[in-house]
Order: structure tokens, then sequence, then C-alpha cells
């Protein structure tokens, strides 16, 4: 057992420092640190400055842009850059359809896909989730039918996140209805300006728009756009869901929240109560963290360590806890959420949109439930 | 950063797991031994002796082995796995550490060497009746008759408990009250006081100890104030009382799983019910989170560091305190009536979980530590060395 990185992962460390906090801009990071809205042009413009500096998708195998890098360098990576305010590279192309396309597509998709995937060339959405298919993904309903060469689309996805913004959409889709839930669904590849596509936005409870309902009239897709072979799809996401181990937490995000809260607060830090509740929030963050370590330190198979369900059910909680820390730090003054001007401080105005905002992060993903579900079956045998 | 163990550390639980195992892991045994004074093996005790195990954190000079922390944390993770009685916190990690701490050349060769051998064992008296867990001592006092040229002549006055083993002990280490102030350490044969010995809600051993002009040995340079020394010894034991912690997390819970997947009401097993299994699942997210933070404490003790053992125990003692408690009520809960009896093991772990959890600070004394220095940081970055 051994406390310290080694001088090669310092040094990595340290070099991933440097790169966040020079070359990506301040202005930038200065809004993420500080828990603003980012435009579509500066979550986009980010992605293509980290692709430029081969940062984009390190985890990818090597031949598409990946770097090869261990667990451990890919926890450091993300750390940093979180920690210095760097927007993450966009999940759905970096974390979501790259992976899977480097895994199951035809050399000819990948090239197609790939690069502009990495640079964020291409906006990816994603249309798994539908009205009658949420934790129970595989009873989805959204039907793909042969007509020639083209697949033909009818139904409707939701929950797409940022969907307003998307070039393309990776969607699961029916493709054989007759035999076993899972067996008949594939992934299709979708432009989004095809006719029959509609993205329609829905509401918030913190009055954003960030999440979509996206509609499939008669959507002709060329067959070329199906990914792998018919049936595949729900192999594809459950690799997609499961493959991953470092990044399930958002540690460096949710420290960095906790650390500005208690600059933000100031004095009122010696108010025993206040001081306990940071304190004990801080712990946990460090069990948190700590837990990352060990999982990305020793998952060498491949195989996703049974510890990445606690690293997604308390880092979520963990979040929502600082997202309420910061309400209660706005006290009555969180009420002026619809503005951004005026005598109040700053920071107070996002507070109660951001708190409701994060109660999302217990649901995707795999609901806090389906986490439990995850450790009582595989880990405790229940 | 690596939280494995080398070939030689996995041999040493693979032995501490045989011994104890061997003695404690039928449950009945352990219950049976501490039915019967001392409350503990002394067979096991010896045992221990000849693995080397009493004399680990001791330099080889001293009559040790020279074993650093993470060795010393196995022994007490394999320790709570079995709630092993044996009291290897209270006679080697804290008497036996401010020995080493604070002890002569002559006096860590004498003490430790027996300790080491299990021909002596050691008790730490330093609990007083309305003291907490403060490093200090006040209601036993030293004194020194002034005619004693060479430093001798020290005497002690007053009450120590709850002292653990006391009754049993062979040789004392007792903080009292100095007479310019300071709280001093002192060697007592245990046969010179009056104790009265009485059982432990976990299971053990404690005793009312009593001084009445008691001769004793100042340990160390006579008169000097060491509660810096005390404070750092019990810094130290905290983070192994916290090994031990999950060691018994750990069985407490892979019990009530056993008993979930086997136990049948209504013609199923209990983890039919998904009420249950969701519970034993945010057991095990406590388990887990408590093992990273006591496994990082441990190789912060590597670093030897007093302020930051002291910042590390104060974090791992305030995880193991909240797991603790959430792990071994949840484990009585999820039994039902089974686990409230003496017969059937959960309730023990239950209480030795207790006992640890008070037995140097409980999770809110820690989270008062923190919360006083929680303004004087940022975020904490638990990968920083020096």
């Amino acid at each position: 057992m051994q406390l310290a990185l080694s001088p090669e992962d310092q040094a990595f460390r340290e070099e991933m420092r440097t790169f966040f906090t020079t070359v990506v801009p301040e202005e930038i990071r200065t809004k993420v640190l500080e828990g603003h809205e980012l435009s579509k042009e500066e979550i986009a413009g980010s992605m293509k400055l980290l692709d430029d500096h081969d940062l984009a998708v390190p985890h990818w195998p090597e031949e598409w842009g990946g770097r090869g890098w261990n667990d451990l360098q890919r926890h450091l990576y993300l750390e940093e850059m979180q920690a210095a305010g760097c927007p993450v590279p966009l999940a759905f192309n970096a974390s979501m359809i790259g992976p899977v396309l480097a895994q199951f597509a035809s050399q000819e998709m990948k090239e197609r896909f790939l690069p502009k995937t990495k640079s964020c060339e291409i906006w990816w959405s994603q249309g798994f989730s539908e009205p009658d298919a949420g934790s129970d993904l595989a009873s989805l309903r959204t039907s793909a039918v042969r007509d020639g060469d083209d697949w033909v689309v009818n139904g409707q996805k939701t929950w797409t996140t940022l969907g307003q913004y998307g070039d393309w959409i990776f969607t699961l889709v029916r493709t054989d209805p007759e035999v076993k839930k899972q067996a008949g669904i594939s992934m299709l590849l979708i432009d989004m300006t095809s006719p029959g596509l509609t993205v329609r936005p829905i509401e918030l409870i913190d009055g954003g728009h960030e999440v979509n309902e996206v509609w499939f009239e008669d959507v002709r897709v060329p067959g070329e756009n199906l990914v792998g072979e018919p049936g595949q799809g729900w192999t594809m996401a459950k690799f997609l869901l499961g493959n991953e181990r470092v990044g399930v937490a958002p540690v460096g995000a949710t420290k960095h929240a906790l650390a500005r809260a208690k600059q933000l607060v100031g004095d009122r830090l010696r108010e025993p109560l206040l001081a306990a509740r940071v304190a004990e929030l801080e712990n946990e963050l460090l069990a948190l963290e700590l837990t990352a370590l060990r999982v990305v330190a020793h998952s060498a198979d491949g195989e996703p360590h049974p510890a990445s369900s606690v690293l997604k059910l308390k880092g979520t909680e963990l979040q929502q806890a600082v997202t309420e820390l910061l309400v209660d730090l706005a006290g009555p003054a969180g009420l002026a959420s619809g503005t951004a001007e005026g005598a109040l401080p700053d920071w107070v105005h996002r507070t109660v949109p951001t708190y409701l905002n994060y109660r999302k992060a217990s649901i995707y993903g795999g609901s806090n439930e389906v986490q439990r579900q995850i450790i009582a079956r595989t880990i405790l045998g229940l | 950063m690596d939280f494995t163990y080398d070939d030689e550390q996995d041999a040493l639980r693979d032995a501490v797991r045989g011994l104890l195992g061997k003695a404690y892991s039928d449950f009945e045994q352990r219950r049976q031994t501490c039915k019967a004074d001392p409350g503990f093996s002394e067979q096991v005790w010896s045992q221990m002796a000849e693995m080397g195990l009493l004399g680990l954190p001791f330099s080889e000079e001293d009559g040790g082995v020279g074993a650093g922390p993470v060795e010393i944390a196995i022994v007490c993770q394999e320790i709570g796995r079995v709630i092993a009685p044996e009291p290897y916190l209270h006679a080697v990690v804290l008497a036996g550490g401010l020995v080493q701490a604070c002890g002569t050349p002559e006096q860590r060769q004498d003490v430790l060497g027996a300790l080491a051998s299990g021909e002596r064992l050691l008790a730490f008296a330093h609990d007083e009746p309305g003291s907490r867990w403060a490093p200090t001592a006040s209601g036993v006092t030293a004194a020194q008759d002034g005619a004693d040229p060479d430093g001798g002549g020290w005497t002690l006055t007053g009450t120590k408990e709850p002292v653990v083993q006391g009754a049993r002990a062979d040789q004392l280490v007792v903080s009292a009250a100095l007479p310019d102030g300071g709280t001093g350490l002192f060697l007592v044969d245990a046969e010179a006081t009056e104790r009265t010995g009485y059982p432990t809600y976990d299971g053990g051993r404690a005793a009312q100890v009593t001084f009445d002009g008691t001769a004793a040995t100042p340990l160390g340079e006579p008169g000097r104030d060491l509660a810096g020394s005390i404070a750092t010894v019990q810094d130290i034991a905290r983070i192994m009382a916290a090994n031990t912690a999950v060691g018994a997390m750990e069985t407490a819970l892979r019990t009530t799983c056993g008993y979930l997947t086997s136990r049948k009401q209504f013609g199923v097993t209990l983890n039919t019910f998904q009420a249950l299994t969701f519970r034993a699942a945010d057991m095990y997210v406590s388990l887990e989170l408590a093992t990273s933070v006591v496994s990082w404490a441990t190789m912060v003790l590597q670093t030897g560091d007093p302020a930051r053992v002291r910042d590390a125990a104060a974090r791992a003692g305030l995880q193991a305190s909240r797991a603790g408690r959430h792990v071994g009520q949840e484990a009585i809960q999820l039994h039902g009536g089974i686990g409230m009896t003496a017969e059937y093991s959960v309730g023990s772990y239950t209480a030795v979980l207790t006992a640890l959890d008070h037995l140097l600070g409980d999770g809110d004394h820690h989270l008062a530590d923190l919360a006083a220095t929680v303004g004087g940081h940022g975020a904490i970055d638990p990968l920083a060395v020096g």
C-alpha cells in the first residue's frame, strides 16, 4: 500500500493541470466554475480545443485518437479538468456513441463518423428512453421497418438532453417485434435534419430547456446507418451504459462546488451547525474520491468494477447535497431566480434552479434504485 | 497510489486469519471465551505472541518486529472479522505504543520485550470518571518526594475507570497530572493498586483502578508533559480501531446477506423482498466508503507526520463511526428477532462496533474537530503528500 502517486503519475498530473489552466481560456473556465450555463458553441469549441491537443477522447482505441492511458491516468485527467473548470467533452460523443462505434461499427462507418465525433463537428444526441421505456429500457417500442435498402422509423424518444443542438441521434429501435424483447433491438444512426423527425422541448422544474422529445414519423434512414448487425442494439446499449469505471462519480466538480460554497459563505462558516454540515460533506466526498481511486487503480481486466455502482449512487447523492447546501446558504435571496441583476450577490440567483435541476442526477444513467439492485444482486448475491 | 497488499502482507493476513479463524470462526467459541475471566483466551494471546503479532509495531532492538502501520492494520482487521476478544488495541497499540513513543531505551527493552513475548500484559489506565477523550489527566495526580536526588520517589493518587483489562494486566501505563502542570505517564505494577474488575458489554473486561500514594516510575524523562505523545498514540489507535471496525462490518454484512438468502418466510427466502435487499445494498455502500477512508488513513500513518495523522485519524474515525452504526443497527434489524439473541453473532458485532466507536472519540467528536478547521482549506486533495 502506498499513498503517493508514482513520479510518472505525479508528472502526468502536473502536465494535465498546466494544460487545463493555461491552454483552456479563462473566460470559459470561470463560467463553469461559477455554475453558468454554456452555449452550444462554447461546449463544442472546448471539445475541439481539447481534440486539437489530442485530449478529447483519451479512452478511445488509440487507432481512433485514444491515448492508451491507464484508468488512473484517465481519472487524473478528468479530475484536473474539472478542478480547472474546463468543460468536459460532450458525453454523447466522447463516452457514449464514440466507444460504441469503435467497438461495433464497420470500418466505413468508423471512418465516416469517428473523426467528426471526436472533434465535435457532429453533435450527437441520445435516443434511448421512451415514454413507456425508462428503467425498463428493453421494452422500447420505436420501430424500424425495412423498405428496400432503407429503414422506416416511427415512434417517440424522450429525455433527449440538448437535442435542440443535435446534428445526429443514435437510437435504439425495434427491428424485430417477433423475438425476445432484448433480441429485437438495433442501433440506428439518424440525421436529425431528416424529414419526419421533430424535436419538441420539455420544460423542466428549473424553468430551463435541457431535454426534449424526439418524434419520428415515417423517417427514412439509409440501411448503411445501422450499427453492426440487426439485433445487436441491446448488447451495444449495455456496453455503453456499463463499461465505464472512470468518471462515474462527479468527484472533481462536486469538490469544487463545495470549496466554492465555503468561499461564498465567508464568516458564517464559524456557525457550528453549518461548519459541521460542510465538514461532514467534505469527509463523504473524500470517501467517494478514495473509492473512485480504489476502483481505477485496480481494474486492469477491462471488467467494470462492482463498486462502480457505489460511485454512481453516492456520487449523485453528494452532488445533490452540495446543491442543497447552496440553497440553504442563499436563504430567502434564492427566491430571486428570475434575474441576474440587482442588489443580491451573483451566485444566489441560480441556487434553487440548480438544486431542482440536479434532482435528475439520481434518476439518469440507471436510477439509484437500479444501482441498489445491481449492488444487491451482483455484489451481495441477493 | 496503491491500495493493495504485497506478498508478505498477504501472507501475514492469511496467517492471522488462520490463527484467529481457528479460534473464533465458530461464534460459540468466542461466546464461551468471553464468558470466563479474563474474557479472552490466554492461549490465543500466546499464539499471537509466537507469531510476532504482539511485537509487530516495535523495533527489533526493543524486542519487536519493526513492522509498519499496514501490517498492524491487517492484524486489527482480522481481529475485527471474528471480533476476537484479545486486547490487542489496548495492550499493544495504546499501552505498548506509549512505551515505544515515550520510554527510555531501558524501559522500551524491558516493557516491550515482555509484552511482545506474551509474558506481561499491559493496560493503559487513562479514562477517568467525567473525562471523555482528552489526552490529559486530572483525576489521578502524581507527586514526587523531593528528597529523592535520583529523580525517583514518584507516587500516584486517584482513580481510573474504565481501564480495559485493568484487573488482568500485569503492568499499567498510567496518565497523571504532574505537580508542575501537564500530563505525565507512569509505569505501575498492577499488583500495587486496588482493582475491581467487571465484564463489559462487548464481551471484554474493564476495571476500576485506584491509586493511593502508589509507587510509580515515570515513563521517559521525569516531569515532562507527554500530552502531545498521548494524543499522537491515540490518533494511531483511532486508525487501528477503525481498521478493526472495517473487519467487523465486513462480517456483519456477510452474515446478514447469508441470512437473507437462507431464512424463509411466506414460503420464500428473505432476499425476495426488495425492502430488505436495498437496505443491504446501502450497508455495502457505507462499508465501501469507510474502507476507502480507513485504508487511506493507514497509508497517511506511514508518512509519520503527526499533523497529517491527526487529520486522517479524525476523518477515518468519523467515517467508521457513521458506517459502524449504520451497518451494526441494520444487521440486527434485517435478521429480526434472532439478531437480538446473545447466541447469534450479529448482535455481538454491533456491541463491538459500539465499543470501538467510543474508544477514542465518536463520530460527533471527530466532526467537531474537523468542523473547527473547515474554513482553513479549500478542496481536500487526498493525494497531496508532504
